[in-house]
């Protein structure tokens, strides 16, 4: 029981302290678990992050439902999980009701409408990171290596699937059903 | 009372489907909740659905779970935010809890890589198609500050790596500088 206990208040804490989302709450998580933990390995923890990114799902729930399963079973990885979500669920939904209840006030009017632009900025932000990974396979990209670099088949199923998109409007797991078909058949 | 079902069981279903789905981060989330609640139920509007990624980007934790809930919200309140939160972390935890048994297998695994890579591009195409259709309804407003908020975000985040809380904070601060003063040429 006190495994559960201490599970929770951690991911408590993870949860409410990664604003920014995605990858700005490895760190966090790495210095609970790892260092001052030492629930799991360094080694493993990189593998978590590899097994994060590669199955479907928010990073953090991802890696709070791994580390929670590698600590305490079934039961905590949902209790991992369901901590990390909680605060950000009550904060979003506090502030979501915040923002309906004044949109009437000038200043609350106005700070909502400039969020909503930097965190579109935030978001084109994240899909560049996205389109780095997809072309190059790496984030730090130099000059001379862009042509050398590039994943022409990437480009190839990126340029078809957003001129579909664009045409159709087609449903977006069909999406990524299909562009994961094309990656079986072009990459194996 | 038959109708309130079928809403919490699509709700359920929806969540259930676009957490399965979202490879490559969580924000492949919001093209998602754009093709069910508002194209496909029209639930609310694409400018809400922005004014939510916003508070959901602004509030810690995972920015796909915190959209999810606002979503579940919307629709059928604090018992949608319950079932929307739980049908998002049902995939991950159930994905992860057979993975996480042989995970050296699937890592090294040639057909989950290629799936994978194929869906890398996928994803950059969705995000792309989302940020544009984002970025014409800012022009919309044919505000200069809100327009030039999204490349200073974008830059400011992506090229000089400044933490996302930063930047949001500083758009606060900037939108109610920006009321204020306007205010005070208003007055005068």
């Amino acid at each position: 029981m006190n495994i559960i206990i201490t599970l929770f208040w951690t991911f408590l804490k993870i949860g409410l302290f990664s604003i920014g989302g995605g990858y700005a709450i490895i760190p966090l998580i790495r210095e609970q678990v790892v260092n001052h933990l030492g629930w799991i390995s360094s080694k493993m923890f990189t593998d978590i992050i590899t097994i994060s990114q590669m199955t479907p799902g928010p990073l953090a729930v991802n890696t709070s439902t791994f580390v929670g399963l590698q600590v305490a079973g079934i039961a905590g990885a949902v209790t991992a999980t369901v901590g990390c979500v909680l605060c950000g669920v009550l904060i979003s939904l506090f502030l979501y009701r915040f923002f309906q209840k004044h949109g009437d006030s000038r200043y609350v009017f106005e700070v909502l409408k400039g969020l909503k632009s930097a965190s579109l900025g935030l978001i084109i932000s994240a899909a560049a990171t996205i389109i780095m990974l997809a072309f190059w396979g790496t984030e730090t990209l130099k000059a001379e290596q862009i042509f050398s670099l590039l994943n022409r088949t990437a480009l190839l199923i990126f340029c078809i699937v957003l001129f579909v998109l664009r045409k159709w409007k087609l449903n977006p797991i069909l999406i990524m059903t299909a562009s994961g078909a094309a990656g079986l058949l072009f990459y194996l | 009372m038959k109708q309130r079902a079928k809403l919490y069981l699509w709700l359920f279903a929806v969540n259930l489907f676009i957490s399965a789905f979202t490879f490559g981060g969580g924000y492949l989330v919001v093209p998602m909740v754009r093709r069910y609640f508002v194209w496909k139920k029209q639930y609310f509007s694409e400018d809400e659905l922005m004014s939510m990624a916003a508070v959901s980007q602004s509030s810690p934790g995972a920015i796909a779970i915190n959209l999810s809930a606002l979503a579940g919200y919307h629709v059928a309140g604090f018992t949608g935010v319950l079932i929307s939160c739980i049908a998002a972390i049902l995939p991950p935890l159930f994905i992860l809890s057979i993975v996480s048994a042989f995970y050296e297998m699937f890592i090294t695994n040639a057909i989950v890589a290629a799936v994978l890579k194929g869906m890398e591009a996928g994803v950059a195409a969705l995000m792309i198609d989302l940020v544009v259709d984002m970025c014409a309804m800012i022009m919309k407003e044919q505000s200069i500050f809100l327009s030039a908020m999204i490349p200073l975000a974008f830059l400011g985040n992506f090229v000089l790596h400044i933490n996302a809380v930063y930047i949001l904070i500083a758009c606060c601060l900037f939108c109610i500088g920006k009321t204020l003063w306007n205010r005070k040429k208003e007055d005068a």
